[in-house]
């Protein structure tokens, strides 16, 4: 647009522009950068949230291909649900050196089901929820977050009334009574947690409405003849990207914990199936004899949830435009 | 003021009004409430069922029952009225389960939130003020741990491994030479980081602060003190001078001498008071939580009165910095008491001195100061399962809001004035990033709350997490609401003194 308009704008005189203007481009040779380009080049420079995402992406494709999902078959040997005598005690085979993994690398439950592939079950169905509820709540953040920021009204008071309600319960209290009516199906308790944790991120989201629809851009936006939905989708809700994907990322890290410990309460998932959380409160009391029923599922919920967390942190430092310790 | 607190008040009314109604329809909906007497095939099950019915009036619709909790809550508030929540499904009173309830969750709780707001944010502000330094980046790191941590494994762990090592330990506690090597190589490097500077400096931190270590756990493991360990007369004295020199410091600096000098007379005049006072803290019948709560007010204004007569031209930094002595003093003092109840409170115990269940060892007859250390010895773990995760929050939040205030116009301004370090960082940069922890302090109570019902749980404590736990398991909402109503009131009245200490602490803020 502004190239076309450039002849009309300078009335061409006799002097050509050409020559002075590839003399500039040859002695500036900095190319603006966009607004994505930056952001993942800042994030691509934050070493831990590289190594947070990598170490994520490893438990989701171990989780995944290992035993299989959605009827698929996965490389793994042994099923989660097949019990059998003890190999080694019950004991994991796994030794680092020299390297060995066995057929029970994470060792056997009391009736012999392999360890490893239950907690891959369990990883599959935590990482599952965990992703859901960040999808749940963020959608909803984000609709019911706009909406209220940018046409006020009922709607922006009806929000307020809601968060007041919420602020006055303990996260972990409404989640335990609600994972209650999920008759213990992963996906039913994750759409629950989801309807339950998006007020903090709708308040956000509001707050940046509130602030943005009131500049320039938005009233120029205006002046032109945009809608109210090209306003929103075009102008405003790009400019806030970055704390929807930055909380987004952090509700992800939260729902893990707070699945985890509604499992573990036995107010999350529930038997026949499994979760990270579920495994450690099936084995709480086994943790004299057999400690690897206790660590290996433990440890991947903190692998998890630490690698999420450094990934939100990479994408708020990203995003942060008062970062300027990483210049672009 | 008047009008926001009763505005304030009106609308949390309503709220609590709301949210109360939904927990108690969501809870009242969320299983069968004849659950467990489904499987049930005696004779007298209809009895039974109609026993149920009757407590429960789970023959009424939900408003209706609804209603029935809420006039008999009502009248808590209304005096000359004893409480009625109701009665679970076993057909025992909620309120007297609460009640003993109420106590135990809010040890725990107080003792979570104090200990992590002290330790989070004297950390976070020493980690703001070397930023970018190994201690930042561990702290950093740790923070981000903690945060990932699921607070029902770490108290699972704590209780099964850190508890039982220790209590191992203590069949024979000594520190063998390696044991204290390597705790006096870790000593000297975090006192290194913490005190930060130029190279030579910290190195001379680091060998003194090792070197220390290794010397104390070496002597106190030949003298057996962790067997019979106790401070005596001339430590409490030495202990009490230092605190008077680092409470002096972080005050005012030494070169007020006034306010040294006012520190120093608190501290000597408690050395002595010691003496006296020992034989009556001893004494069982005059040993108890009121009496020591006398004597704490007793050396507050002793030691007020000594800051006010010598304070001199900064008379209100002597009584601040004398007060806060004061209390130190005090607290060495006990700690001294509690100390001295070990040995014989490991008797009793049978040696496994950190205890991993209950709030209370059962049946336990002692004196005041080995039932106090009963009671700490059961809140131990829990305190820090809990702990780790605001810790977090609060050492990172801490950190940024220091981080925040040090760039701004007025330190530079304090600086360029001349002003010492230790002025600018504890006087213009300190208290103003205190400021924005009052909103947190109110927000985080929620998640300490959460956190205990998951401790109460693991550590089997008869708190309101277990009630609430039990009662939600059951579809039985008595107890639930009986914790959520002490919750939600609680949190209410934490958010209204949170606001109102931020309106008081920063004046840009108008309330109502």
């Amino acid at each position: 647009m502004a190239e076309t308009e450039t002849p009309q704008a300078v009335p061409a005189g006799p002097v050509p522009r050409q020559p002075a203007a590839s003399l500039l481009e040859r002695e500036f040779t900095v190319r603006a950068m966009t607004q994505r380009e930056l952001v993942t080049r800042r994030f691509l420079r934050h070493r831990g949230a590289l190594f947070g995402l990598a170490v994520f992406l490893c438990a989701l494709i171990l989780a995944y291909t290992s035993i299989g999902a959605l009827g698929l078959p996965g490389w793994w040997a042994q099923k989660y649900s097949t019990t059998g005598g003890l190999t080694n005690g019950g004991g994991p085979t796994l030794s680092l050196w020299p390297l060995r993994i066995g057929t029970h690398p994470f060792g056997q439950d009391d009736v012999g089901r392999d360890y490893f592939a239950l907690t891959m079950r369990g990883t599959q169905r935590s990482i599952l929820i965990a992703l859901t509820v960040g999808l749940v709540a963020t959608a909803t953040g984000v609709v019911v977050g706009a909406v209220s920021g940018f046409f006020r009204g009922w709607v922006e008071g009806l929000l307020m009334r809601i968060t007041d309600v919420f602020l006055t319960v303990p996260l972990l209290l409404i989640a335990a009574v609600v994972g209650r009516f999920s008759s213990g199906g992963p996906l039913q308790l994750a759409m629950l947690l989801g309807l339950l944790v998006w007020t903090s991120l709708a308040r956000l989201v509001r707050g940046e409405f509130l602030s943005l629809r009131e500049k320039e851009f938005v009233e120029a936006a205006r002046a032109m003849g945009a809608g109210s939905g090209r306003i929103i989708f075009r102008h405003i809700l790009p400019n806030s990207l970055g704390t929807i994907i930055v909380n987004a990322t952090l509700t992800i890290a939260q729902a893990i914990l707070l699945e985890t410990s509604l499992s573990f309460l036995g107010f999350g998932v529930q038997s026949p199936d499994t979760s990270l959380g579920k495994l450690i409160a099936d084995y709480e009391s086994a943790f004299t004899t057999r400690p690897w029923l206790f660590w290996w599922p433990g440890l991947f919920i903190v692998a998890i949830a630490l690698s999420v967390n450094f990934v939100g942190d990479g994408l708020r430092d990203a995003f942060d435009p008062k970062q300027t310790r990483v210049r672009a | 003021m008047a009008v926001f607190v009763v505005r304030r008040l009106i609308v949390s009314f309503f709220i609590l009004l709301v949210s109360t109604f939904l927990i108690f329809v969501l809870v009242a909906h969320s299983g069968d409430p004849y659950g467990d007497l489904r499987g049930d095939h005696s004779p007298n099950l209809p009895q039974k069922m109609a026993h149920r019915t009757a407590i429960l009036h789970l023959d009424e619709p939900d408003p209706q029952r609804y209603v029935r909790w809420l006039g008999g809550a009502a009248k808590c508030v209304v005096p000359g009225m004893t409480c009625d929540l109701g009665r679970t499904v076993h057909d025992q009173d909620v309120t007297a389960l609460l009640g003993q309830a109420v106590a135990s969750t809010l040890w725990l709780v107080t003792a979570a939130t104090v200990l992590a707001v002290l330790l989070g944010i004297t950390v976070g502000i020493v980690s703001a003020l070397r930023q970018y330094s190994g201690f930042d980046y561990t702290v950093t790191f740790s923070a981000f741990l903690f945060f990932s941590l699921p607070v029902f494994w770490v108290a699972v762990l704590l209780k099964q491994y850190l508890a039982i090592n220790i209590n191992n330990w203590y069949d024979d506690p000594r520190v063998g030479p390696v044991a204290a090597l390597v705790l006096a190589l870790l000593s000297g490097l975090t006192w290194g980081a913490i005190v930060g500077g130029p190279g030579t400096r910290r190195w001379i931190v680091r060998g003194i602060a090792a070197v220390a270590t290794f010397g104390l756990l070496m002597y106190l493991s030949a003298v057996d003190w962790f067997a019979r360990p106790a401070l005596g007369p001339a430590l409490i004295v030495v202990i009490s001078c230092g605190i008077a020199v680092v409470v002096t410091e972080l005050v005012s600096g030494l070169r007020r001498r006034g306010v040294l000098y006012a520190c120093l007379i608190t501290a000597g005049i408690g050395s002595v008071v010691q003496f006296l006072v020992t034989p009556w803290l001893q004494d069982a019948k005059w040993a108890s939580w009121t009496n020591v709560l006398l004597l704490a007010v007793v050396a507050v204004v002793v030691a007020a009165a000594v800051g006010y007569a010598l304070g001199g031209l900064d008379r209100g930094q002597a009584v601040r910095a004398s007060v806060l002595t004061g209390l130190g003093i005090g607290s060495v003092i006990v700690v001294d008491e509690i100390l001295r109840a070990v040995p014989a409170y490991s008797n009793a115990v049978g040696g496994r001195i950190v205890a991993t269940i209950g709030s209370q060892t059962p049946d336990f007859t002692g004196t005041f100061w080995q039932g106090v250390l009963d009671q700490i010895t059961h809140l131990v773990l829990p305190t820090l399962a809990i702990m780790l995760i605001s810790f977090a929050t609060y050492s990172r939040y801490s950190r940024a809001t220091m981080l925040e205030t040090m760039n701004q116009d007025y330190v530079r301004t304090a600086r360029s004035k001349g002003l010492t370090e230790r002025t600018v960082v504890m006087r213009h940069a300190f208290r103003n990033a205190l400021i924005p922890l009052t909103t947190l302090a109110a927000y985080d109570f929620g998640n300490i709350l959460g956190g205990a019902v998951i401790t109460e749980t693991v550590f089997a404590r008869r708190g309101m997490g277990t009630l609430f736990v039990m009662g939600l398991s059951q579809t039985d909402p008595n107890p639930v609401m009986g914790f959520y109503i002490v919750t939600a009131v609680s949190i209410v009245i934490f958010n209204m003194i949170s606001d109102i200490a931020y309106a008081y602490l920063d004046p840009r803020i108008r309330l109502s």
